[in-house]
């Protein structure tokens, strides 16, 4: 099979073992696979042989946390300098900038922490990445195999504990296993749906001599188990086009899958999107695979998406999902959601499909490979937005369609009104939108309002510029996660788009930052209260702000200067674009603490409960907040 | 789709590793299915494979992502619905304990016999009965051992193979 990272990227061959992966000589991980001993072989220990391998799969950046499981891996760190190793201030940080690095490049993340505590604070950031599909390796020590059990210093379940987190983990129990582990673990990170591996090394494995064969170990195409399918059945793709070609009202749904595929994938998507006139909507996760400046595009969908992104979905008659999964954010009620439409699905992962909403028809397989297969089939006479489809019988209905999605766009769900002097949050997005957007730009979020105002006023064009927690909703993901799409692009301007609270979650980067040269702005939407809490307490718990609210929170621009950095404050709406340029050019990390409305809330909103045609669009258009109770028991 | 719970039968073919039971009944748990039996053991001569067979029962689109998210574990290298597959044999062996005497120990070993179960401990006063069969048959004989004093039951849960020459 073929890895779905993009040409270049993550597994890197050597073309002798890919010319035997071709004729199936050697299956990777079979256990008779017999290395020839020539004088390539080398006595080393194993944490050389680690070093070598992460050099051999092109890995030029660690994240990581040193301690005393892991110190003989460290002492070949040392040794060397191909790898970069950046020296984080707490694990979760390490896994978070590792998410940053993979996201911003396609390539797997990777990180090294120590036993026990080292690897407990690496869970939150695996989780993540199982949610969000990033590929990871996650390296843990371990205490030497003959204290496994026996509750050593610093001793956790690790393999135990990351099961559920992680999309596979490995035990390494012998030196001889480390070299073939540690490549598999990077074909599983990436193939098929990415995900976390986890790869656990006791200490007397990664102290142990063994023999090591440069290239001998590298990952031939095919796994003995794992065996994912990229290609889709062309049958499947046939009955899909049919239903797309003959569409009334098509909507094109797209996710996270597509980002993963690559950016062929996304390109593959303009092209069909555009060739078939089509609306499209993205998926929080998504955004960025369709460029948002494109008329067809409708914004995001979902609990915070758009009005006409939520309507176009409710009433469409042919739904087309790539790469998405249907999340409960999506869908609002499940017994309301789309009712009338027939539903396509292409997903990598055949658990995605069928899980939460049935679809008509399933296609299992790598999105950018369908898409493909999909453009080859469009009629070539197909129009563009004009509505010119190839089927005489639908180009009127496609015109109906987009009269009626004009008529919800026309409702301008994400109006706001900034006035007076306190400064709205949506204005200050949609300054530092306006002031950034002809740079060279990474921006990441933390979670809660002002992720979802974040998603709905920045606009990407290209895939893998956008990086935020979708899944987990973790708290404090945006701030390292920052400082790896930064050291994965040094010259670009990365900006952690942030809460006050969540950044207080993994404010101690701040000093891996400074450490490492990484000049990461954060652009603080402080409004002293976790907001998104708050909000829902308004509107689902009678205004009952319990534990919400945060007093006694740092002044940010002391905080930045005690770690060396700089920051700035602002209260009026005047100021923000001078403390947006400032952010860009002051040199260094740079904290912008824009003080905003505390009351503002995020809206158009599906109500928890609620069907997603039942969007509330807000006070600003005269909708007066609803406040209700039913919605408490849901999350 | 319809929502009537269905029971299936579902053999793996996995790596002989150490934790690969505990990934397969980790889903289960943490996603909150059913297993109502599981079974496993080694089956290739050098040890490389186990064979897990387990009896699951939810709505057929629960069905369908339990075999989803099964196949999805790396080291699981065939998934297998027999339940959908065809015609196939399932079968269960349990030890069962009598505590009686006099008619209704006899009663017991009267039943046994009917049910070809075979008596592998015998006291004066209590018999322990090996009998193989469907589960239904194990239930069976059970539910008529327990008016004559039915004291502990062991069973291994199912273990299945499709018939004629067709494998997984």
């Amino acid at each position: 099979m073929l890895s779905p990272w993009p040409e270049g990227f993550g597994i890197r061959l050597p073309a002798a073992l890919k010319a035997c992966a071709d004729v199936g000589i050697k299956r990777f991980g079979d256990s008779n696979v017999a290395v020839e001993t020539d004088n390539n072989t080398e006595r080393i220990n194993g944490s050389e042989m680690i070093i070598r391998c992460l050099a051999e799969l092109g890995v030029d950046v660690i994240f990581g946390y040193p301690g005393g499981a892991v110190l003989p891996i460290y002492d070949a760190i040392f040794k060397q300098n191909k790898i970069r190793h950046i020296l984080v201030r707490h694990e979760q940080g390490a896994l978070h900038a590792a998410e940053g690095y993979a996201r911003s490049t396609g390539r797997v993340g990777v990180v090294l922490v120590t036993s026990g505590p080292g690897a407990t604070n690496s869970v939150t950031g695996l989780a993540d990445a199982l949610m969000d599909s990033i590929p990871l390796v996650c390296l843990t020590g371990q205490v030497p195999t003959h204290m496994i059990g026996n509750d050593a210093f610093q001793e956790a379940d690790t393999i135990g504990i990351t099961r559920p987190c992680t999309k596979h983990n490995y035990l390494v129990k012998t030196v001889e296993d480390l070299p073939r582990i540690i490549h598999e673990a990077f074909y599983i990170a990436s193939a098929g749906r990415p995900g976390p591996v986890v790869v656990d090394l006791p200490k007397d494995v990664v102290m142990a001599d063994g023999d090591y064969q440069e290239g001998a170990y590298a990952v031939v195409t095919a796994h003995r188990s794992y065996r994912p399918q990229t290609v889709p059945d062309e049958a499947a793709v046939d009955a899909a086009m049919d239903l797309i070609i003959n569409a009334e009202r098509p909507i094109f749904y797209s996710g996270g899958g597509i980002i993963n595929s690559g950016p062929a994938a996304s390109k593959a998507l303009t092209r069909f999107v555009r060739g078939t006139g089509y609306p499209i909507t993205n998926t929080l996760m998504g955004l960025g695979g369709y460029p948002a400046s494109d008329p067809q595009f409708l914004g995001m969908l979902g609990m915070h998406g758009t009005y006409e992104a939520n309507m176009a979905m409710a009433e469409c008659d042919v739904m087309i999902a790539l790469g998405a999964r249907f999340d409960d954010r999506i869908t609002g009620r499940l017994a309301d959601f789309s009712k009338g439409s027939k539903k396509i699905q292409v997903d990598i992962d055949p658990s995605s499909i069928n899980k939460n909403v049935p679809v008509d028809i399933a296609i299992v397989g790598d999105v950018g490979k369908t898409l493909e297969a999909m453009l080859a089939k469009w009629p070539k006479q197909a129009g563009g937005k004009s509505g010119k489809s190839v089927k005489s019988g639908n180009s009127g209905a496609l015109e109906e369609w987009w009269r009626r999605i004009e008529a919800w766009r026309a409702r301008d769900c994400l109006h706001f009104k900034q006035q007076g002097d306190i400064i709205k949050p949506q204005y200050a997005l949609q300054r530092l939108y306006e002031l950034t957007k002809d740079r060279d730009v990474y921006f990441t979020t933390e979670v809660g309002q002002h992720q979802m105002w974040a998603a709905q006023f920045l606009k990407f064009e290209e895939p893998n510029r956008w990086m935020t927690s979708g899944g987990l909703g973790t708290m404090g993901y945006g701030f390292p996660a920052a400082m790896g799409v930064q050291v994965a692009h040094p010259d670009a301007l990365v900006i952690d788009v942030a809460g006050e609270a969540s950044l207080m979650m993994n404010i101690q980067e701040l000093s891996t930052m400074m450490q490492h040269r990484l000049p990461v702005k954060t652009f603080i939407l402080n409004n002293e209260y976790m907001g998104m809490v708050r909000q829902w307490q308004e509107l689902f718990h009678g205004g009952r702000y319990s534990e919400s609210y945060m007093d006694s929170l740092p002044d940010f621009v002391k905080l930045a200067e005690a770690f060396g950095a700089n920051g700035l404050r602002v209260n009026k709406p005047e100021e923000v674009d001078d403390a947006i340029r400032a952010m860009i050019e002051t040199p260094g990390p740079f904290i912008a603490d824009i003080r905003i409305d505390k009351t503002e809330n995020v809206y158009p909103m599906i109500p928890g409960g609620a069907a997603h045609y039942e969007m509330k669009l807000g006070p600003d258009h005269g909708e007066l907040e609803e406040k209700v109770e039913d919605g408490m028991v849901l999350v | 789709m319809t929502d009537a719970i269905e029971r299936h039968t579902i053999s793996l073919l996995v790596d002989n590793e150490p934790g690969v039971l505990a990934r397969v009944v980790g889903l289960f748990s943490g996603r909150g299915y059913n297993i109502d039996s599981l079974t496993v053991a080694e089956v290739e001569s050098g040890a490389a494979l186990s064979r897990i067979n387990l009896v699951t029962s939810g709505p057929s689109m629960i069905v369908e992502q339990i075999k989803a998210q099964l196949d999805r574990l790396v080291p699981v290298h065939t998934v297998s619905d027999l339940t959908e597959e065809g015609p196939h044999v399932e079968r269960e062996l349990a030890l069962i304990k009598v505590i009686a005497s006099g008619e209704p120990r006899v009663e017991s070993l009267r039943i046994a016999d009917i049910f070809r179960a075979h008596v592998v401990d015998s006291e004066n006063d209590s018999f322990v009965f090996e009998m193989t069969g469907k589960p239904a048959k194990v239930n069976a004989f059970i539910r008529l051992m327990e008016p004559l004093g039915l004291a502990e039951v062991s069973r291994t849960g199912v273990v299945a193979l499709l018939r004629g020459k067709t494998s997984i």
